[in-house]
């Protein structure tokens, strides 16, 4: 897939001549910048990628990408990027979807694509609410969210997409911010060097109808309650004040005063049960909010797959041919 | 043995029977068998819903119909000459339909009190002699026979008796005089390596050609000549099939690569089945998680240049609706093809019905126009696909194909075609613009109306498209009113233009007089057979079938006032007939009928002698 001649790209070439409509101040300009800003150092050729997306606010995102786009109809985006991929497995698809969309009405196509390791980079925006119909709760709202759809609070329980994506069998599962620019281009870096699905949650403020959602993890002096989670570096956060340490399955929170490094809970990519441990820290009363590469794992992909299946079969039996295919079986002939 | 031969044209026989009684194989055989032996003929396969109905029970009768002629036939008949009833059930179901005078055979050892009661008989109608005022009864102890006839074979009993379908295939080959060797020879490559299985089947078979032979029950054995067929290289072929090999004929005359996505369901499994195994052509089957990613996946797929199809039935057509709205936004090519059975909501899964038509036409939200083309017999189901392809392709449109449960399951003798004398088709795929140019993915083709095909890959090209109203040619989203009336009118006008594509309406019979009959889809059969009856009576009756109904063929409006009157048949309740009188301002009367089956031509045939007495 890497070419000779990778070409030299800017942010520039990644603009779209559309003009961007979200509402002013929204987490989705910084996430659209920073993807245009770290496409051109993939080195990959830029009529090989294509974006996806279903509806609400974030999937008018291809739109703006000059590349391939597809904005497609509301929870279908990983449905019809699989076909994408099926096709021409030498695309580079992408994947943009939001709560709503990916989790409600979407959440059958979220699940199996993962499931399928369909070689796909899904970016989950997730906001906490429904912008584009204007301010209902959403499959990730906290439970009692006030909206105009649930005067009285909200009674559903929010879903945890990491954790969901893990129970699908999903071989990449990071979380980042709009507001970390530099950690969430890491993470569509990661996410498009991983051959395999990969899901990459934004959380994402959507200042008209959820302003602060994410406020405690984004302000500096709050910094107590997110950990960034490093593959093979020791749980710390809060500034090195605050540890994690893992006693049995249970996770505790140390004070770093009276606990060493050695002490800590180190964190392991490719381990399965502690990505669960990890992203069922997400919305934690006491643990910090789970930040970074919670899981990743090679296993072979549904389009590889698929590619050497037809290949195995056209070596086993020569190239079909279609008259021959109608001549087989019994056949008499009239004269 | 004194027994006489009558030379017959045709014959009408029904294998029926409990689930686990091997109905449909039976059928298959006896099929093959004659098919080989030169016959026209045409076959009804009538499955229960119930994949395990308690065994014996009126739910669980499987049946397969097979009508076989020396001459050109269309319909795999109305009643039966014969029905072999392998236990009370199959005979309390079809018991009504046989052709009075006609002939019961009957496995008499599975006419026990249980399945007597289970099949709400009262007294047994084998011996309180109600059945043979009105039929031919032959009783038969089948399992007893089979297990004479296999003893010494290393066979559990139950295993010996499961042979007993062999036994009345062997009875009906006597009877009709067909050759044992075709099928003798499939006992072979199916079981080979379970040598007790073969010999059972086979000495099963035998022992019921040996018993017809030898007792007096039989007076009379039947010939039916070969049918003179145009020349030519003949199979025989089931809709499902035929449908997919006219989709990888496409594949290969048009060098896309095929790529299905669909989910399972009943009647249009099959589809999925036949080119899952054709690897090898490049055919690349996606199974989605449900319908609506089996039409998005398709999506996607021919964005990316595929021929790209779906296939489905009735309630898989209405989750794809919103999705094949996206397909016709985006004009991108595909074939969504919809097996029909009896609907409303889950229905009759087994059966069939043309009551999809009007989903097929206006199923979507908004003003959304598509081409729809339907198959005539399931040997027409590989042209029908072929054209739906090379239609799609050429004018960048989804098409929906119709087929339904009888077309897919029926099957016929089929001139098999070929390949270098189909229809070409002709893909190209915009390869860049001239420089400084921008790219117009929505300009259209002067001819054809058609856009340009612009593959993710090719540099330059890069574009969005979606499910958001395009401006004309640059295609950027656009709300301007006057642009979303243009770009409504737009996408009608290219479904219009298919009408340069479609082929001279045919009349059969003469041009003017008293009756046309005009059908659509799977009624071609019983239609035809109806005129070419009513025409040996002398009646001024002519036939056309209508294959595009979207867009409606030039000349049908000039046809169709050359006749005082107008009939429609069809499995639904009026829908073709009313695109026909809205269109043609015709005062045409339906024939309609959802009771599961084709509509018989006798039925045609008395309907249009009510009409003109
Ligand atoms: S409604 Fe919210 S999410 Fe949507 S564009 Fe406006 S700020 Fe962004």
């Amino acid at each position: 897939m890497s070419d000779v001649n990778t070409p030299t790209y800017t942010k520039k070439d990644f603009e779209s001549d559309q003009s961007v409509r979200w509402c002013p101040g929204c987490g989705d300009y910084g996430i659209l910048a920073q993807t245009q800003k770290t496409m051109p150092t993939f080195g990959r050729k830029k009529e090989d990628f294509v974006f996806v997306s279903g509806i609400g606010c974030s999937s008018r995102f291809p739109y703006y990408m000059n590349a391939y786009g597809f904005h497609t109809i509301h929870g279908r985006a990983p449905a019809v990027a699989s076909g994408v991929k099926i096709a021409n497995p030498d695309l580079s698809v992408w994947v943009v979807t939001g709560d709503g969309d990916g989790l409600s009405i979407g959440g059958n196509h979220f699940m199996h694509a993962l499931r399928r390791n369909m070689d796909l980079n899904i970016l989950l925006f997730n906001n906490r609410i429904y912008g584009l119909t204007k301010g209902q709760y959403s499959p990730t709202s906290e439970v009692g969210k006030v909206t105009k759809a649930t005067p009285y609070g909200s009674l559903d329980i929010p879903l945890n997409p990491p954790s969901l994506a893990l129970g699908a069998q999903a071989t990449f599962v990071a979380r980042t911010i709009d507001r970390w620019q530099a950690h969430l281009s890491q993470m569509l870096e990661r996410s498009y060097h991983h051959d395999g699905g990969s899901l990459i949650e934004i959380y994402q403020n959507c200042n008209i109808f959820n302003d602060n959602a994410f406020e405690e993890y984004t302000s500096a002096d709050k910094f107590d309650n997110v950990i960034e989670v490093k593959h093979g570096e020791p749980m710390v956060f809060s500034k090195g004040t605050k540890g994690i340490k893992l006693e049995g399955f249970k996770a505790t929170v140390v004070d770093m005063e009276k606990h060493s490094l050695d002490d800590l809970l180190v964190h392991d990519e490719t381990n399965l049960d502690l990505a669960h441990i990890i992203a069922n820290w997400t919305s934690h009363p006491v643990l910090p909010e789970p930040i970074g590469v919670i899981y990743s794992v090679d296993k072979p992909t549904y389009n590889s797959e698929m590619v050497s299946q037809v290949d195995s079969a056209i070596k086993a039996k020569g190239p079909g041919k279609v008259q021959d295919l109608l001549n087989a079986g019994d056949i008499w002939t009239v004269k | 043995m004194g027994k006489t031969f009558k030379t017959i044209d045709d014959a009408v026989i029904r294998f029926a029977g409990d689930s686990g009684d091997g109905m449909q194989l039976t059928g298959g055989r006896f099929t093959e068998t004659t098919a080989s032996i030169g016959n026209d003929l045409s076959t009804l396969p009538d499955f229960p819903a119930e994949i395990r109905a308690p065994a014996g029970s009126l739910a669980g009768v499987s049946a397969f119909q097979i009508h076989f002629s020396s001459k050109d036939i269309h319909t795999p008949g109305d009643d039966p000459d014969v029905l072999v009833a392998m236990n009370p059930a199959a005979l309390k179901v079809h018991q009504k339909e046989i052709t009075p005078g006609g002939t019961i055979i009957i496995n008499t050892d599975s006419f026990t009190k249980k399945n007597l009661n289970f099949a709400g008989y009262d007294s047994n109608p084998v011996e309180d002699g109600t059945l043979d005022d009105y039929f031919t009864v032959i009783p038969i102890e089948m399992n007893k026979l089979v297990t004479a006839a296999c003893e010494g074979i290393e066979l559990s009993p139950k295993f010996v008796i499961r042979t007993k379908n062999f036994f009345a295939l062997g009875v009906l080959y006597y009877m009709y005089d067909r050759p044992l060797e075709a099928t003798e020879k499939w006992l072979e490559k199916k079981f080979a390596g379970k040598d007790v299985i073969i010999e059972a089947n086979k000495k099963a078979m035998y022992a019921g050609y040996n018993y017809a032979d030898t007792t007096e029950l039989f007076t009379t054995r039947f010939k039916v000549e070969k049918a003179v067929l145009p020349e030519g290289t003949y199979r025989n072929i089931n809709g499902n099939h035929a449908t997919s090999l006219g989709l990888l004929a496409a594949s290969e005359k048009s060098g896309l690569k095929l790529f299905f996505g669909g989910y399972p369901i009943t009647p249009a499994s099959d589809i999925l089945h036949t080119l899952a195994a054709w690897k090898h052509f490049g055919v690349q089957t996606f199974q989605a998680e449900d319908e609506i990613a089996g039409i998005c996946s398709i999506i996607g797929a021919s964005f990316t240049g595929n021929l790209a199809v779906t296939s489905t039935s009735g309630p898989g057509i209405a989750l794809k609706g919103e999705a094949m709205g996206l397909a016709v936004m985006t004009e991108l090519p595909m074939v969504i093809i919809n097996v029909q059975r009896g609907g409303p909501s889950t229905g009759l899964p087994t059966k069939t019905e043309q009551s999809d038509l009007n989903q097929a036409l206006y199923g979507r939200n908004g003003e959304a126009p598509l081409p729809v083309v339907a198959a005539a017999t399931p040997g027409d189901c590989f042209y029908a696909a072929y054209e739906a392809s090379r239609i799609a392709l050429k004018y960048m449109t989804p098409v929906v194909l119709l087929t339904d449960g009888y077309l897919a399951n029926g099957s016929e003798p089929w001139k098999i075609p070929d390949v270098d004398n189909l229809d070409p088709i002709d893909v190209e795929f915009i390869q860049g613009v001239k420089d400084g140019e921008e790219f117009m993915p929505y300009k259209r083709d002067e001819e054809t109306l058609s856009r340009p095909w612009a593959i993710p890959g090719v540099p330059g090209l890069e574009h969005r498209i979606g499910g958001l109203e395009k401006a004309e040619n640059t295609g950027h989203v656009s709300y301007d009113p006057d642009n979303h009336h243009r770009m409504v009118e737009l996408r009608q006008e290219k479904v219009n233009r298919i009408q340069n594509d479609i082929a001279e309406t045919e009349v059969f019979g003469e041009e003017n007089g008293d009756v046309l009959i005009l059908s659509w889809g799977g009624t071609f059969g019983s239609c035809r057979s109806a005129v070419e009856t009513l025409h040996e009576h002398k009646k001024s009756v002519s036939h056309v079938h209508i294959r595009w109904i979207s867009p409606l063929p030039k000349d049908l409006g000039e046809i169709i006032i050359k006749f005082k009157n107008v009939l429609v048949p069809e499995i639904n309740m009026g829908q073709f007939i009313k695109l026909i009188r809205s269109e043609y301002l015709v005062d045409a009367k339906g024939l309609n009928q959802v009771n599961g089956k084709p509509i018989s031509a006798s039925k045609i045939v008395e309907t249009v002698n009510e009409m003109i007495g």
